[in-house]
C-alpha cells in the first residue's frame, strides 16, 4: 500500500497526529506494533494536563505545553473524553521551596501561564482540606486539568480512522528503507510505502530512527510506579497536587483522576530495558511515604491496583519534534516525556502544519471532527435507559456488574472504528473489568463476547495481544 | 411498575431457599431476580461433591444441590427472571433492575430479601508487585473456565490462599492435567475446611505453605514464574527466603466479599467486620422490610447453613408481609476475646422460638471451650476439641432463657482457653 504519511506509534502523540492529518486529502497510516492503541506511556501516566510553568522559557516543552493545555478542553469536547479543569497545587513545606513557588510563579508567567497564584497555608488548607499540618503554601494553577489518556488516544484513532486514515496493529516496525523519494516501511512479513514517515515511537524512537541511520536520539526509560486507590476516598485530592520539582521531574503527586479515583505518583528511576514495566513492592512503598507527606492520610487500604509506565527520557532534555538531519521527510517526534500529554494537542497541529506545508494538500470537504459519545448506561437516567433498551436490547444485559457496564457497551466497543480486539482494549474503551472485582465476574464474559463477535474460539482471545493468552487447550 | 409481596435478589441457594420458606408460610406473590442465565448461583459451576450433607443427609454436587431447590421453584411456581440485574432499591423497596426482554423493570415491593451472594477478592487489594501479564485470575474465575466453558487457563500453577476455592481448584486443575507446584497461605493456618485440606491437598501430594506469600509476578506477555517467600508474625515476608517457582498461573484464593453495593447505597448499616449487613434474628436489616442471607450476609462455609439461614429469612419476610409482629425489643450480640463475629447481631427477645447464634473465631484453637454471657454472667459453656476460622461455630439460645433477658441487654461469646 502507498501512503502519503505513515505515522509510527499509535500513543497519544501518533494517534493525534495521525487524527489532524485526516483532516486532509492524502492518504495517512498509522501503524502500531501492539494489539491496540495506547498500549505504552500513553496508559500508564499521571493522567495530568500541566499548566506549563515547569518548562524553561523558549523551550519546545514550554510551547507546547502552553499551547496544548489551551486546545485540550476544547479537544476533549469534540472527541468526547472526560475532561476536568480541576487546577493544580505544587505544595512548599520549607521557606525554601516557597521561594521555588516564587521561581516557578515567574517562569510560568513568562511561558504565558494564565492565572497563577501562590496560596498561603491557609488558603491551601481551604482548598485541600486534607493536606499536611507542614505544608507551608501552594502555587495554583488553574489552566492544569486531569484526562483520560488513553481514552484520548483511542478517540483520536477512532476519529482518525473515521475520516479515512488506516489504523494497522501488531505491526512492528524492523526496516526502513528510501528510494526515489518513498520510504518502504516493514515489520518483516508484510511493507508499506510513504513518502513521509513520522517518528512517534516512544522510548523506541531512538531504534526506530536507527533503522534510517539517524543516532542522533538517545532515548532512556524512566520508570514510574502509581497506585491507583478506591473511589471511596476520592475526596482526599480536589486538585492535582504536587511537590516542588527535583531533577528527576515533578516528583509523586496525588490527583483525583476524571473517574473518580485517586491516583498516587510516580517514582522515576531510570532503567535500561524498555519493556520493564513492572512493579516493586519497595518503590511503591516509597511512592506512598512521599505521598503521605502532602496528604498524611492515605494508606495502602485503599489501593485497588498499581501499575508502572515509561517516560520517553531524552539526552537534550526537551522534546524533539523536527526532520531528521539524515533525511528530510523523515519527522522525528522524540522525547515526549512530561509534559507530552498535555502537549500532545499542540504537537499534532505543529507536525500536522510541518507536512502539510510539504505536501500541499487541501482539507476535505467532508473531514468529520466531532467522535460520536459512547453509550454510558452508568451515567443514565432509568428513562433514557428506558429508550435505549428499547432501541437495543443488548444494553439490558449488564456484563460488568461492578461498573454497570452493558453488553452493548462492549458490542460498541468491539464494532468501533479500530475497535477492541483484547480483553483489556474493551476494559479501556467501557470500564468493564475496572471495578472491585477487577473482572473476575465479567472477565469471561468479555472473552466470550469478544470470540463470539471477532469469530474465533475463545482460547484465541489475548488479555493484551501478543502470547497474552488467557485460555490454553479444552478440557480432558 | 409492577408489584409484589417479596422480591429476592438473587435466584442462588440462598435466594431460593428463602423464596420457598416464604411461600410456604403463605405469601403467593414472589419474584426472583437472578443476573445469570439461570437459576442456582455460583453452585453451578462447583462440580465437585460434598454438598448437601447436614441438609439433606447425602452427599451432592453443586449442580445436584441447586437443581433440587430449581426444581421445587419450578413446582410451586414461584416467577424468577433470569439473566436480569438489580441495579437499585429505594427508601420505599421500589427495585430498579434490567434484561433484554422487559428492559428497565420498576418493582414495588413489600419486602426485599438480598440474597446477592459474594465475590473474590481480586489481585489489586493484595498489591503483590511485578508484572500485569496475562495468567493471574481468582480461583473461581479458573472454576467457570474449567467447568462451565472446558477450557484450561493453565497448565503449571501456583495458588494463593488456602481458602476452600484455592483448594478445590488445585484438586480440579490436577485432575485436569494440569501441575499444581504449591498452595501458598499467608496465616499460619488454611482458611479451608480440613476434608479439603485432605481430599484436595494431601491425596495429590500438593504442597501447603503456611505463613508463605507470593511477592512477585514474573513474566512479559504471560507469566512465567512468581517469588514466594515466607512471612514473619507480622505477616511482612522475610528477606533471604524468597523462592521462585516456574509456573504459567497464579490462581488467587484470598478470601470472599459480600456483595453489598445496592445495601451500602440504600443506607443499610452494614457490620465492619462480615462486610454484610446488620441483622435481627429473622435476618432483617436495619431498613424496614429489607432481608438479607446467605454469602451477603456473611461468608458461609457450607451450602447447607446458607440454606437454613435462608429459610429463617424466607419465614421472616413472609411475617412482616403478613402482619401482625409488634413492635421488637433487642438485645445486641458481640463476639469477644476470640469471636471475630457473631450473627445475628440483634435478638428480639419476645421472639417465640428458640434462636440460633452464628459464629467464627479468628485463629486455631485446640481443647478450648466457648463461652455464652449474657449482661457479664455466664449462661453457656461448651467445650471443642478444636475451633478454627474457616468452620462456622452455632450456640443455640432455648426460648425459655430469651424471655427472660431485656431490651438493651449484651451477648457475649467468647472463646476461653
Amino acid at each position: 500500500m502507498n501512503y502519503d504519511v505513515a505515522v509510527i506509534g499509535a500513543g497519544v502523540i501518533g494517534s493525534l497526529i495521525a487524527r489532524e492529518l485526516s483532516r486532509y486529502d492524502i492518504k495517512v497510516a498509522l501503524v502500531e506494533k501492539c494489539n491496540d492503541m495506547a498500549m505504552a506511556t500513553s496508559k500508564a501516566n499521571s493522567a495530568i494536563v500541566h499548566a506549563g510553568f515547569d518548562a524553561k522559557p523558549g523551550s519546545m516543552k514550554a510551547k507546547m505545553n502552553v499551547e496544548g493545555t489551551a486546545l485540550m478542553p476544547g479537544l476533549c469536547k469534540t472527541l468526547s473524553v472526560p475532561f476536568k479543569p480541576v487546577g493544580s497545587l505544587v505544595v512548599a513545606f520549607s521557606d525554601d521551596e516557597m521561594q521555588t513557588l516564587q521561581e516557578l510563579l515567574e517562569r510560568g508567567i513568562e511561558n504565558g501561564v494564565p492565572g497563577l497564584e501562590i496560596y498561603d497555608s491557609a488558603k491551601l488548607r481551604e482548598a485541600e482540606p486534607f493536606i499536611s499540618e507542614e505544608a507551608k503554601g501552594a502555587l495554583w494553577a488553574p489552566s492544569a486539568g486531569i484526562v483520560c489518556p488513553y481514552e484520548l488516544t483511542i478517540a483520536a484513532v477512532e476519529n482518525a480512522v473515521v475520516n479515512g486514515a488506516e489504523f494497522i496493529r501488531n505491526f512492528e516496525v524492523k526496516k526502513i528503507d528510501f528510494a526515489n523519494g518513498m520510504f518502504t516501511v516493514s515489520d518483516g512479513e508484510s511493507e508499506i510505502n510513504a513518502k513521509y514517515v513520522v517518528n512517534a515511537a516512544g522510548v523506541f524512537c531512538d531504534e526506530i530512527a536507527a533503522l534510517i541511520g539517524d543516532d542522533s536520539i538517545h532515548t532512556t526509560p524512566r520508570k514510574g510506579e502509581y497506585m491507583l486507590c478506591d473511589k471511596s476516598i476520592g475526596h482526599l485530592a480536589n486538585h492535582t497536587i504536587f511537590q516542588c520539582p527535583s531533577k528527576m521531574g515533578k516528583g509523586i503527586l496525588v490527583t483525583p483522576t476524571v473517574d473518580g479515583n485517586l491516583l498516587i505518583g510516580p517514582s522515576a528511576l531510570d532503567i535500561e530495558d524498555k519493556t520493564d514495566v513492572t512493579t516493586t513492592a519497595g518503590t511503591l512503598a516509597n511512592v506512598l511515604t512521599a505521598a503521605k507527606r502532602s496528604v498524611p492520610c492515605l494508606t495502602t487500604r485503599e489501593v485497588i491496583t498499581s501499575f508502572a509506565g515509561l517516560r520517553a527520557h531524552c539526552s537534550r532534555n526537551d522534546f524533539i519534534i523536527e526532520p531528521s538531519e539524515k533525511n528530510a521527510q523523515f519527522i522525528n517526534v522524540a522525547g515526549i516525556e512530561s509534559p507530552g500529554l498535555s502537549s500532545a494537542p499542540a504537537i499534532g497541529l505543529y507536525v500536522k502544519d510541518m507536512l502539510i506545508k510539504e505536501l500541499g494538500a487541501a482539507e476535505k470537504a467532508d473531514f468529520k471532527a466531532e467522535r460520536e459519545e459512547p453509550v454510558r448506561f452508568r451515567h443514565m437516567s432509568n428513562e433514557e435507559r428506558k429508550a435505549l433498551i428499547e432501541k437495543n436490547p443488548a444494553y439490558g444485559r449488564i456484563i460488568c456488574r461492578c461498573e454497570t457496564i452493558t453488553e452493548g457497551e462492549i458490542l460498541d466497543a468491539i464494532h468501533a472504528p479500530a475497535g477492541a480486539r483484547d480483553v483489556d482494549g474493551v476494559k479501556r474503551r467501557t470500564r468493564a473489568g475496572m471495578g472491585r472485582c477487577q473482572g473476575g465476574f465479567c472477565g469471561s464474559k468479555v472473552v466470550e463476547l469478544l470470540a463470539r463477535e471477532l469469530g474465533v474460539e475463545i482460547n484465541e482471545i489475548t488479555k493484551c495481544g501478543g502470547n497474552s493468552k488467557i485460555l490454553y487447550e479444552r478440557t480432558k | 411498575m409492577l408489584n409484589y409481596d417479596i422480591v429476592v435478589i438473587g435466584g442462588g441457594p440462598a435466594g431460593m431457599a428463602a423464596a420457598l420458606k416464604a411461600k410456604e408460610c403463605g405469601v403467593d406473590s414472589i419474584l426472583i431476580l437472578e443476573r445469570a442465565e439461570t437459576l442456582g448461583g455460583i453452585l453451578e459451576q462447583c462440580i465437585h461433591t460434598g454438598f448437601g450433607l447436614h441438609y439433606f443427609g447425602e452427599e451432592l454436587s453443586g449442580p445436584e444441590y441447586a437443581d433440587r431447590f430449581i426444581e421445587l421453584v419450578n413446582e410451586k411456581e414461584i416467577e424468577y427472571k433470569t439473566d436480569t440485574m438489580a441495579l437499585e432499591i429505594t427508601e420505599n423497596n421500589v427495585v430498579y433492575a434490567v434484561n433484554k426482554t422487559d428492559g428497565l423493570l420498576e418493582i414495588q415491593a413489600k419486602a426485599v430479601i438480598l440474597a446477592m451472594g459474594c465475590r473474590e477478592r481480586p489481585r489489586g487489594a493484595l498489591n503483590i508487585a511485578g508484572s500485569r501479564a496475562a495468567g493471574v485470575m481468582s480461583a473461581g474465575t479458573a472454576q467457570k473456565y474449567v467447568n462451565i466453558d472446558g477450557y484450561m487457563p493453565g497448565k503449571k500453577v501456583v495458588i494463593l490462599g488456602s481458602g476452600d476455592i484455592g483448594l478445590i481448584m488445585a484438586r480440579r486443575m490436577t485432575l485436569e492435567g494440569a501441575e499444581v507446584k504449591v498452595v501458598c497461605e499467608l496465616m499460619p493456618y488454611s482458611s479451608g475446611l480440613t476434608r479439603n485440606i485432605v481430599q484436595c491437598l494431601d491425596d495429590f501430594n500438593i504442597p501447603l505453605r503456611l505463613s508463605c506469600t507470593v511477592i512477585g509476578i514474573h513474566g512479559k506477555d504471560r507469566v512465567e514464574g512468581v517469588t514466594i517467600a515466607n512471612v514473619d508474625e507480622n505477616r511482612r515476608p522475610i528477606p533471604g527466603t524468597e523462592e521462585y517457582i516456574e509456573c504459567d498461573t497464579l490462581l488467587l484464593s484470598v478470601g470472599l466479599i459480600p456483595e453489598n453495593e445496592l445495601t451500602r447505597a440504600v443506607g443499610i448499616e452494614l457490620d465492619p467486620v462480615t462486610s454484610g449487613a446488620v441483622v435481627d434474628e429473622n435476618r432483617e436489616t436495619s431498613h424496614k422490610g429489607v432481608f438479607a442471607c446467605g454469602n451477603v450476609l456473611h461468608v458461609h462455609d457450607l451450602v447447607d447453613y446458607v440454606t437454613l439461614e435462608s429459610q429463617t429469612a424466607g419465614e421472616g419476610a413472609a411475617k412482616f408481609v403478613l402482619g401482625g409482629g409488634e413492635e421488637p425489643e433487642y438485645i445486641t450480640t458481640k463476639g469477644v476475646s476470640g469471636v471475630r463475629y457473631i450473627v445475628p447481631q440483634k435478638v428480639n427477645v419476645k421472639n417465640e422460638g428458640d434462636v440460633k447464634l452464628y459464629f467464627r473465631v479468628g485463629q486455631v484453637y485446640k481443647n478450648a471451650k466457648t463461652v455464652v454471657k449474657y449482661n457479664g454472667e455466664e449462661i453457656i459453656s461448651k467445650k471443642r476439641p478444636r475451633l478454627a476460622p474457616g468452620e462456622m461455630e452455632s450456640v443455640i439460645i432455648k426460648n425459655d432463657m430469651l424471655k427472660k433477658f431485656a431490651e438493651g441487654g449484651v451477648i457475649e461469646i467468647s472463646v476461653e482457653e
